[in-house]
Parts: C-alpha cells; structure tokens; sequence
C-alpha cells in the first residue's frame, strides 16, 4: 500500500553539515499491517515518519501511495489519507477551544466552509464516541482543552483521528511524553483501535518490550538504515535481549539502550 | 462628550475587530491595518466625490480592505517573509496606493458632500435629539458587524481557522491548507479595518493618508484593556464584544488626553506617547496579574 523506493533524505546537502538522515530505503507497507520501529537517537525513526507524512521530500528516490507517487505532494494534502500522532500531546487538539468544537474539526478532514454542522446530533454522536475513551470525558464536552491532562489529549486525539478513517497512521512515540498509567491506557486503546478498525499503522517506540509485544512486523533503524525487518512468527519469537545481540551483531557496537531498557 | 466618545470608540471598533482577529485568533501580528485603515477611507472619499451610492462605496472599501489582506498573506505565504514584514511590505506599497486613490493629494475634504452619515442624520432629525442620532447608529453598525464575526467563527471555517492560530500542526493534520486559513482570515480582518477607515472619513469629513497612523497600536491597546478588564473566556461572542468596549474605553482615555491633556500641558502631539505607555502599563499589569495568581496557587498547594 505504501511504498518507498531507493529513498534516501541528505540535509545541508554539499555542505560540512552534510548528514545523511535516511539512507536509501525500500519499504514496503501491505494494508493492516501493524509495524513497530525501534532504534537509538538519531537513527532516522521521527524523519521516516517525516518523510512518509510529507514534512520532508526525499533527496532521491520515491514514496508511492497505492501505486500513486506522492513524493512531492505537501504535508497538508497527504494529511488526508494519513493520520499522524506526535509525541507532544498538545500537537493534536487546540488548546483554547472546547472539547465539542475541537472534535467538530477534527472528526471530518479536509476543508470546512461557511456552515455550522455543530448540532445536537453531532453533539450525540461524539458523546458516543467519547464513551469509548473511558474517561468520562462525554461529560466534559463543553470545557476549554486547556483543563485536560496530556493523557486525555492524547487519548482524545487518537480517537478523533481513527473517526477520520486515515488509510494509514504514523504513531510518533506517543507515549513517551505521558506519566506511566496514562501511557498504558493510550497504548491499548490504541491497539485495540488498530484491530477494531483494521488499521494500517506504524509506531515508533523506545520501548522495546511494547515494540516486540504490538503489531505483526518490527523494524530496527540505525544511522538511516533498516538493519533488521522481521515479521509473522520470527517476532513472535523475539525478547529484549535477543533484539539487542541482533543490534550487536549487525553492527558491532552496543545498542545505546539506556532509555529503551528503563522504560518498560 | 459621551457621545463623542462612543461614535469614536465605534468607529474605531470595527477595526479593532479586525486586529482582534489578526492578532488573537490567527496569531498573525498583521501591520497592514496602517494601510488599509486610509485604504478604506480614500476608497469612501473618491466614490463619494464619483457620486457613487454611501453604501456600495463601503463596500468598495470593505473589498479594498480585502484584496490589501490577501496581498500580505501571498508575500508571507508564498515567499516566506516573516509576517511582520510581509505586513510593513503592504503597508508601505498602500502608502503610494491611497494618494492614487485620491487623485495625487494627500487630503481629500467630503465636507459638503452627501455620505451615508448625512443621510442617516437627515432621516432620523426630529425623532431622536440631533446629537446621539450617530451614537445610536453606529451602536447598531458596530453590534451588527460584531454579531456577524461572532457567526463566521462559530461556522466550521471559522473554527477551523480559531484552532490555526492555536495550533497550525493540527489544521495541517486535518488536511487542511493552512495559507488558505491565513488567506481568508488576514482578507477578513483587512476589510474589517477598511470599513472603519470608511465610516472615521465621513465622520471627520475628510480622507487622508496619514489617517492610518500607529493605528494598529490603537487597535492593539483596545484589545488589550477589553482584554484587561473583563473575564478570560473562550466564547468568541464575549471576546469580540470585550474588543469593542475596549475600543471605547480607549477613544475615552485619547478624549480626556486631548481636551483636558492642557492641564498637566500635554499636546495632541503627545498623545502616540500615551498609546504606547498605555500599552506598556497594561503588559507590566497583565504580567503581574499572572505572577500574582501564580503565587497564590502554590501558596494554596503548600
């Protein structure tokens, strides 16, 4: 369904700050695929996702889209089809709104003209939708985002993009911004998303044991490669510290673990 | 004086409206308003001279107001020039544009001419008292205009462009363009302060370029004190209506500046002095106000 072809990403191009982010790439994601990608600092994870949501063009190669090449169409046009979820929880949602008028924009994509869909039908409906959450925030539909917790946003703001129906979701660490509890709600609801919806996804964790736990399909990027693609039941079989002698062994040097190993 | 001050204070807050967008809901600090404010009112002035209908002419200027806004969102848009400098780029070129307008002078008397204010006045003499027949009607032109933004940002575009100046990654997300947002919301705001400049030219009687003047810092200020001195909240209804009273309460303070300023021997030409000062109080208070409430909640916490 998505694919990148020969894509590498070189910044500062010709100059003594030449770095190559992403290092000639072929990807190929299949529709319902579930992939978790894991790798140190500066690997490349959060310019893939760049790259595949269109904050970024490739230097060369391509990334096509059911067959489509989208490689130089902008962020906002692939936003479309894509639903992405940042680190930063507040990404999501507009602070100073209400909760109903945050959902109002974010339940449909696209642009929005001269109308007031705003109804008590709508109302209904996202109330539905809110029990899913189970944070009682179907309650709290009038109130200013500003009261919420990192949690509920996020939270909220997966919700609001599995209602947009996205072809794919790129999840950018989440979780990673979030206190423990709240982290472990957002990660099985989003699962549970994933399956009750059928999603296409990818996320990029810190979190070994929950990137060997979740989806169908695990990657491991080094210094803008994919050193390690592993799938069906070779993940299955997969622990921490099998992942982490297959880093050792693929490049003969210690994965930098520190944050990986803490976090579970 | 009351109603002096009011007809002023209304004026002026139809283009306080206008900055209260820019700079509020878009977050887009937009200094064409220095241009478009005298856009509006060379507008009004040539088509009064032309004979042209009062109210068509407004909305010759409201459209003129428009088109000035959209040139500073392409600039900034399209040619990634910072916002405050794509503003001062439009405002300098309208400069020029507006002595175009009217007819290479830099001041154009309407004095005798018949303007939708005249007309108002003639209509209405006998049943009202001659002297508030404007104060009532630009109390119903500024509510009307007010209710009208308060509509367009409870539409869904208007939400859509609330929640831009709040968080541009999350329109982006929305696959939604967000220089169509910052297009529409700078056209919108412009045209605002453009009808303003029109109504302040058949009030004074005249169009002139300077009319436009460090008026972005009067409309600043205004939004500041109605800010200031009314309740935080996020309903879009109590937020413009907060701009328009501190419209008034500013055009006050310049009133009592300019007729009783002699007494501590300020002159008119003092009074962009006192704008900014107003300015810089009303930060120094906001600022402390935060630290205040601030403290108190740790107070309260330990």
């Amino acid at each position: 369904m998505i694919a990148l072809n020969n894509a590498s990403v070189i910044f500062n191009q010709g100059t003594v700050n030449e770095n190559q982010a992403i290092n000639n790439i072929n990807l190929n994601v299949k529709e319902g695929d579930f992939i978790t990608i894991i790798g140190s600092n500066g690997a490349g994870k959060s310019t893939l996702f760049n790259l595949i949501a269109g904050t970024i063009t490739p230097t060369v190669g391509s990334i096509h889209v059911n067959g489509r090449n989208v490689s130089r169409e902008p962020e906002y046009k692939r936003a479309g089809y894509i639903g992405r979820i940042f680190q930063n929880p507040l990404l999501g949602t507009a602070s100073n709104m209400s909760l109903e008028d945050n959902m109002m924009i974010t339940y449909r994509k696209g642009f929005k003209w001269l109308k007031r869909s705003l109804n008590n039908k709508m109302r209904e409906y996202f109330r539905s939708e809110l029990v899913q959450l189970k944070m009682g925030l179907e309650l709290r539909m009038k109130e200013n985002l500003l009261m919420f917790s990192g949690g509920q946003r996020q939270a909220l703001t997966l919700l609001m993009m599995v209602l947009s129906k996205p072809s794919l979701i790129l999840l950018d660490e989440h979780t990673a911004a979030l206190d423990p509890k709240n982290a472990g709600i957002v990660l099985e609801l989003t699962n549970n998303f994933i399956k009750d919806y059928k999603l296409t996804s990818m996320m990029i964790t810190h979190n070994m044991s929950h990137a060997i736990e979740y989806g169908n399909r695990l990657l491991m990027m080094d210094q803008g490669e994919i050193i390690f693609d592993v799938s069906g039941d070779a993940k299955k079989e997969l622990t921490v510290d099998k992942l982490i002698e297959k880093f050792q062994e693929l490049r003969h040097h210690g994965f930098e673990n520190d944050r990986a190993l803490l976090s579970d | 004086m009351i109603e002096g001050i009011l007809v002023e204070g209304l004026i002026y807050g139809i283009m306080v409206l206008g900055v209260f967008i820019t700079f509020r809901v878009l977050d887009f600090p937009d200094l064409t308003v220095d241009g478009s404010f005298p856009l509006g009112a060379a507008l009004m002035v040539q088509c009064i001279l032309l004979g042209v209908n009062g109210w068509l002419a407004l909305l010759v200027a409201f459209t003129g107001g428009v088109i000035a806004g959209c040139v500073t969102a392409l600039i900034h848009n399209h040619l990634k020039v910072p916002n405050l400098l794509a503003g001062i780029l439009t405002m300098t070129m309208l400069y020029s544009i507006n002595i175009r307008i009217l007819g290479n002078r830099a001041n154009v008397p309407i004095i005798d001419h018949k303007t939708i204010l005249t007309d108002v006045s003639s209509r209405l003499s006998g049943t009202i008292p001659e002297e508030y027949i404007l104060m009532f009607f630009f109390i119903i032109v500024a509510l009307a205009i007010k209710l009208l933004v308060d509509l367009f940002f409870r539409t869904d575009l208007g939400m859509t462009i609330g929640a831009m100046g709040n968080n541009e990654q999350m329109i982006i997300s929305q696959g939604i363009n967000p220089k169509t947002l910052k297009t529409i919301g700078l056209g919108l705001s412009n045209g605002l302060v453009a009808v303003s400049g029109a109504f302040a030219a058949q009030y004074l009687g005249f169009a002139d370029v300077g009319l436009g003047q460090g008026i972005i810092i009067s409309g600043l200020a205004s939004v500041m004190i109605g800010e200031f001195l009314i309740m935080k909240s996020n309903r879009i209804g109590v937020l413009t209506l907060c701009a328009l009273v501190g419209s008034i309460l500013f055009h006050a303070v310049m009133y009592l500046g300019r007729y009783y300023g002699y007494i501590i021997k300020m002159t008119p030409n003092d009074l962009n002095l006192i704008k900014g000062l107003l300015i810089i109080i009303l930060l120094i208070l906001t600022q402390t106000r935060k630290f205040n409430m601030a403290t108190l909640k740790a107070m309260v916490q330990k």
